[in-house]
């Protein structure tokens, strides 16, 4: 064992020469099965804007499309749950939307481009489930005394107002997103594109 | 055991012994594997009922990988909609319990078998916690123990993504949506493990793969590696003392009896018992009441929609719970994060078990006061957790479950000092046996 004056000095560099080539391949080997996991050029490729008519969509009624796999809501918000907004500017944890979940001309009090329709990806925040449902006031559905209504997260119990807005000390850490989308007209949305102009 | 290895392999003028033993023998350690691990491994005489569940989760595992073997034969990892809209992962689901001969048989067994894996497993770990068969010298055995009940977590997680339902869909959107929480890497990280944007077609064909192929042979080998090391420093017993520490002239401990065929007996009692019971669950309530068959997973996945009330299995209520627990954002970091971070330290921390324990006995039956209360005040916790996991998000779960996981984590965090000063009871010199 410790016989070190026996070393081969030479020997054991090109072992360790050796090992170290060797190492270096098996780590570089690994890169294509890694790299095959991400998504494919097709996965990549899909997503592609979604056109929506909402001529039909009476006020207090919402929609859901599909959107690069995810669900899309189109909010058409009456006068009575607009209103709630304000009430609520002290309850939710970003009301000015400084957080980066929506375009620049969504940086508003309705986190909308019409003040009545909403459009937000319905996927909270938190861990990606779909919000449910819960526009009536009071605890009809389930709700606490004092709800002014919106939704909330079946999962972990985030909340959110009308404008998509989570409440404080929720997990969500922040507001819904409001997708890039486009008026093409007054009935017709586009989802999923920016065109500068409304 | 490796000095015994050419034992007996030649005759007095150096040939080779000539039955067929010894000629397989001579090439093959068979007999010294035999004696090593079964016929003269020497365990503890004073085994009770909590020394079932090792070989059971080994009876478990073997039903899990024989009916896996017959469910691939049939099983379709397809998220596609088939011609009547049904995704197929789904339909061939549905098509094992309704068409393919004893199909639904197998389905159950494998399903239950879920459960049951995670029962054994549960009650395994609980009884090292009870007579401190992770203390010195069995800190590996523990280790690996953990290693292999977070594999098993994963390929539990995986598996239940295969039927396609909507709980499979949710369920997994969420714990692959917890990787997103960490800062940085999170968001890059959750799409590789997905392998797409979404929950979609190439999630569900790479959990198919690990399902069936990668993780159960991770399990396999760290099962053997769990076993190497059990045999190499000797089995615990309820009275935590050693019977290495008492033998006869020839090294065997006095209070030892070989594993078979005394105690492969005892354990087939056991096997039957347990699947008096196992069976009892596949004939008459596959389901479980909802809890090993969830009823939102009859429903096809559907990306667009969560069910109203999601809650994950059984076995991975507590871990929810702590997770659903963390509500405040930390140092800058968001509340998602921390409760990812707390739900892995609830697992992790368990591994470190050895060398948190201070007190001078292992077994609870010598154990003080401080420690008995403790581990109660543990159990009612983890139960607590897991009842609240199975719930609904509300402001009472909220608060239970912090002050439970509080009391989860002080059980480990406390342990070096309070099993220390705890007023433990002599260990007897010998095992306690009637």
């Amino acid at each position: 064992m410790s016989e070190e004056s026996k070393v081969d000095c030479g020997r054991r560099r090109l072992i360790i020469a050796t090992a170290v080539v060797g190492g270096a391949g098996a780590v570089t080997a690994v890169v294509p099965f890694v790299s095959s996991m991400l998504p494919s050029e097709r996965a990549k490729a899909a997503g592609a804007p979604v056109e929506v008519d909402v001529s039909n969509l009476a006020p207090g009624q919402m929609i859901t499309v599909e959107w690069r796999g995810k669900p899309v809501w189109i909010f058409n918000r009456n006068q009575e749950m607009l209103d709630t907004l304000a009430k609520l500017e002290q309850a939710v944890a970003d009301p000015k939307s400084d957080g980066k979940q929506q375009p620049e001309y969504c940086k508003n009090p309705t986190r909308s481009i019409k003040p009545n329709l909403l459009v937000a990806v319905g996927i909270c925040t938190h861990l990606g489930c779909s919000p449910t449902s819960k526009f009536k006031q009071g605890g009809e559905e389930g709700m606490p005394a004092d709800w002014l209504g919106g939704f909330i997260c079946p999962c972990h119990g985030s909340t959110f107002d009308f404008a998509g807005r989570v409440f404080r000390n929720k997990p969500a850490p922040s507001n819904l997103e409001v997708p890039p989308h486009t008026y093409l007209s007054e009935t017709r949305i586009l989802i999923g594109e920016d065109r500068k102009g409304v | 055991m490796a000095s015994n290895s050419g034992y007996d392999k030649y005759k007095s003028d150096g040939s080779l012994k000539g039955n067929l033993l010894e000629w397989f023998d001579a090439r093959f350690p068979a007999t010294s594997l035999w004696r090593g691990h079964l016929a003269e491994y020497y365990a503890p005489k004073n085994f009770n009922f909590w020394y079932f569940f090792g070989s059971l989760a080994m009876v478990v595992l073997a039903i899990q990988i024989v009916t896996g073997i017959f469910l691939v034969m049939f099983y379709k990892p397809d998220a596609s909609l088939n011609a009547n809209g049904v995704p197929v992962a789904f339909a061939s689901v549905e098509y094992i319990m309704r068409d393919v001969n004893w199909g639904w048989l197998i389905r159950y067994m494998h399903s239950t078998g879920a459960s049951a894996f995670f029962v054994v497993v549960y009650l395994h770990m609980f009884r090292g916690m009870l007579y401190g068969s992770y203390r010195k010298p069995r800190e590996l055995i523990w280790v690996f123990g953990m290693l292999i009940f977070l594999v098993l977590m994963a390929e539990a997680f995986m598996g239940y993504l295969l039927p396609w339902g909507q709980m499979s869909f949710w369920g997994a959107q969420v714990i692959v949506n917890l990787f997103s929480a960490i800062p940085f890497v999170g968001e890059p990280l959750s799409i590789w493990i997905r392998g797409d944007y979404v929950i979609g077609d190439a999630t569900l064909n790479r959990f198919f793969s690990f399902h069936v192929i990668a993780i159960p042979l991770a399990l396999l080998g760290l099962v053997a590696a769990h076993i190497m090391a059990l045999h190499e420093v000797g089995s615990n017993n309820p009275d935590g003392i050693e019977i290495k520490k008492n033998v006869d002239a020839n090294g065997i401990p006095l209070d030892g009896i070989p594993f078979h065929p005394y105690y492969t007996v005892k354990d087939i009692v056991g096997v039957v018992v347990f699947l008096i019971l196992f069976f009892g669950v596949v004939f008459f309530a596959p389901e479980g009441g909802g809890y090993f068959l969830e009823y939102n997973n009859f429903f096809p996945a559907d990306p667009l929609k969560t069910p109203p009330h999601i809650a994950p299995v059984w076995y991975f209520t507590p871990s929810y719970s702590i997770l659903r627990s963390m509500v405040w954002p930390v140092f800058g970091l968001e509340a998602k994060f921390w409760g990812v971070v707390a739900m892995g330290a609830s697992v992790v921390v368990i591994a470190f078990l050895p060398w948190l324990d201070r007190s001078p006995v292992k077994s609870i039956r010598y154990r003080g006061p401080i420690y008995k209360s403790f581990l109660t005040a543990f159990v009612i916790a983890f139960l607590t957790l897991g009842y609240f996991g199975t719930q609904p998000p509300s402001p009472v779960g909220e608060v239970v479950s912090q002050i439970c996981s509080l009391i989860y984590f002080s059980f480990f965090l406390l342990m070096p000092w309070y099993s220390k000063i705890d007023k433990c009871k002599p260990e007897p010199e010998r095992v306690t046996f009637k």
